[in-house]
């Protein structure tokens, strides 16, 4: 009983990372209908960026934490002048913006895996494809045990914060005048462009601040599971944030929050009852899921226009 | 660069010393060739690495490849072609099971649809069962390594050819139309839903045909050369070259695939380069290498070059003097 709450626990613990995580894959593919491959590579860098600074230059990780997430808001500005605004410019289909981030997450990946000791990256990583751990000590490791159960108090720290991240956005979205600028010109960019919102801009913030979630998604990923290298991204998050956005409804900020629970959620459970391979059964949910209501759980029913 | 000196004015010796590479190439044109068929029929379909996998594995364990276990199925010893044969029929059905409920997807929701179906497939099945090893991988005592290059070539050419032919017929018309909007070729009278269950059968049985020819080029077979990494990598091919003819994804597969061994005398940084040459390629032809002019359905300049010296060659020939 103590062992089924104990991973139901950590089933919503690494489904709030998620949840984060998924958020951004959502917010530009609403403004952009592209799928943005660049993303998990993004939840990468935050997590190096942080490990590095912790590690190698002995910043503070309170300090460190910001910075990771600046970084990755960054990466965010390169993801749209490089791999997405050029396109935009020239009319190219979205398929084509999906295979120029995935030439932008190649490099990134590629340039991490080959900064060893002594190449000219090194102050950003020096341990190639190896996977590396926060050295002890230097990160919050403090844990509450209460009724026979282990909390970690950075794994709580990770629920609140997501939950909170959650609320501010949704209520940004819905309520702010910022928020009603990004559904108009996810509705149609032609006309916000018209009624004059600033459509680059809004899809620069939007890409800045998704990346900057992908960041600490990457960054509390790498605390929750000790465990940092340059495939963190590819390996861990990039599919299952596909199924996290598909689950909760494409677009809809409370439909990937709910998204990334329930994934979280179904892992947890498939440990506890086959006690086998988790990665199944999220591509069998998202399978399901989107043969019975292709929607998602929170998304809108929408039919072609004529 | 010796690499591209060597293909150019040695592509005997070339061929002798990059006999493996000439392989997959072909294999990878059959690949972008499979996903070439749902592209031109408008659907984003990424299923393509699972029938890939169901190909391989059938033709591996049905021709007596061992598991680190033993034999995958003992006594089964079939030839390689009626393993090939099975495994195609396989995919087939498989494609039109999942067909039916998938295929009404539109756009990403599709590709994420089937991407799913692939990692199902690869987490769910191959990992597990024991017929496949477990994830260890199989062993495959017969493959037919060089002698498989030339059946690879042959099936390529052939296929490409029918591919080719197909987009002048009822088929391929209709596919055109339905990529260019699916309602109005409904309203055309095109049976929409049928039209394109042939294509993704069609696509899966090609890219079976791909997996079971591969497999054979190497002793041993690894679920992880059936992921999402490799259902992306057609799509980038396709994309490349453009869609609008079947030329256009197999010259894509092609100039991809020995782009790494072009690149090797960047070292470390192949897979950077690599990364940029691709954005650069999306950037100045977002429609790909081979595409038609807007508006006018001609091809364009790249494909005009060769019809003008084609024509040019033609206007050589003696004219029949006027009467």
């Amino acid at each position: 009983m103590r062992n089924t709450i104990q991973q139901l626990l950590n089933g919503i613990f690494i489904g709030s990372i998620y949840a984060l995580f998924g958020l951004g894959y959502t917010l530009v593919f609403g403004l952009l209908d592209v799928l943005n491959l660049a993303h998990s590579e993004v939840f990468m860098l935050g997590a190096v960026v942080t490990y590095s600074l912790v590690a190698l230059h002995h910043v503070p990780f309170l300090l460190a934490v910001p910075l990771g997430i600046v970084a990755g808001g960054l990466l965010g500005l390169v993801i749209e002048f490089v791999a997405l605004r050029p396109l935009r410019r020239r009319g190219a289909p979205p398929i084509a913006a999906l295979i120029s981030t995935i030439g932008l997450a190649l490099i990134l990946v590629a340039l991490i895996e080959q900064a060893k000791r002594g190449s000219a990256l090194a102050w950003l990583w020096r341990d190639g494809a190896n996977d590396v751990q926060f050295p002890a000590g230097k990160v919050p490791d403090r844990i509450w045990h209460l009724a026979g159960l282990t909390l970690p108090v950075d794994k709580l720290a990770i629920v609140v914060i997501t939950v909170a991240l959650m609320a501010v956005l949704a209520y940004v979205m819905a309520k702010t005048p910022a928020g009603r600028a990004v559904r108009a010109v996810a509705e149609n960019p032609r006309a916000a462009q018209l009624l004059g919102v600033n459509v680059d801009r809004v899809i620069t913030i939007t890409l800045v601040v998704s990346s900057a979630l992908a960041a600490l998604a990457g960054i509390l990923f790498a605390l929750a599971l000790n465990d940092i290298s340059p495939y963190i991204g590819r390996d861990q998050v990039e599919l299952r944030g596909l199924a996290v956005i598909v689950l909760g409804g494409m677009g809809s900020i409370p439909g990937t929050f709910i998204g990334g629970f329930t994934l979280g959620l179904l892992e947890s459970v498939t440990i506890l009852t086959l006690g086998t391979d988790v990665r199944a059964v999220g591509f069998v949910a998202l399978f399901v899921m989107l043969i019975l209501r292709p929607s998602g759980l929170l998304g809108r029913q929408t039919s072609e226009r004529v | 660069m010796a690499f591209l000196t060597q293909l150019l004015f040695h592509p005997f010796t070339w061929y002798h010393a990059h006999q493996l590479l000439a392989g997959q190439i072909g294999v990878d044109g059959l690949l972008a060739l499979s996903i070439w068929l749902t592209l031109y029929s408008g659907q984003l379909t990424l299923a393509n690495a699972g029938f890939m996998a169901i190909g391989a594995y059938s033709s591996v364990i049905l021709t007596g490849g061992t598991t680190s276990t033993g034999p995958a199925a003992a006594g089964v010893h079939l030839p390689l072609a009626v393993a090939m044969l099975v495994g195609i029929a396989l995919a087939a059905l498989v494609a039109f099971v999942i067909g039916l409920p998938v295929l009404r997807l539109k756009g990403v929701f599709l590709a994420i649809a089937t991407l799913g179906f692939g990692e199902a497939l690869r987490y769910g099945l191959i990992l597990n069962l024991g017929i496949t090893g477990k994830g260890q991988g199989l062993n495959n005592p017969h493959a037919t390594l060089t002698s498989g290059i030339t059946p690879i070539w042959l099936a390529l050419v052939v296929l490409a050819f029918l591919a080719w032919r197909l987009t002048g017929t009822k088929t391929g018309h209709a596919w055109a139309a339905i990529r260019e909007d699916q309602l109005a070729a409904a309203a055309q009278g095109i049976d929409v839903a049928r039209y394109k269950m042939v294509a993704f059968v069609l696509g899966a049985m090609v890219a079976a045909l791909a997996g079971g020819l591969g497999a054979h080029l190497s002793f041993l077979i690894d679920s992880n050369d059936y992921t999402f990494t490799q259902a992306i990598a057609m799509l980038i091919w396709a994309v490349v070259g453009g869609i609008a003819f079947v030329i256009g994804p197999i010259v894509g597969a092609v100039l991809l695939t020995i782009l790494p061994e072009v690149l090797r005398f960047t070292q470390d940084y192949r897979q950077v380069i690599n990364g940029i040459i691709l954005i650069a390629i999306v950037l100045f032809r977002p429609d790909g290498l081979f595409t038609r002019r807007k508006g006018t359905g001609n091809p364009s300049r790249l494909l005009r070059g060769w019809a003008f010296i084609r024509r040019s060659w033609a206007s050589r020939r003696p004219q029949p003097a006027p009467p």
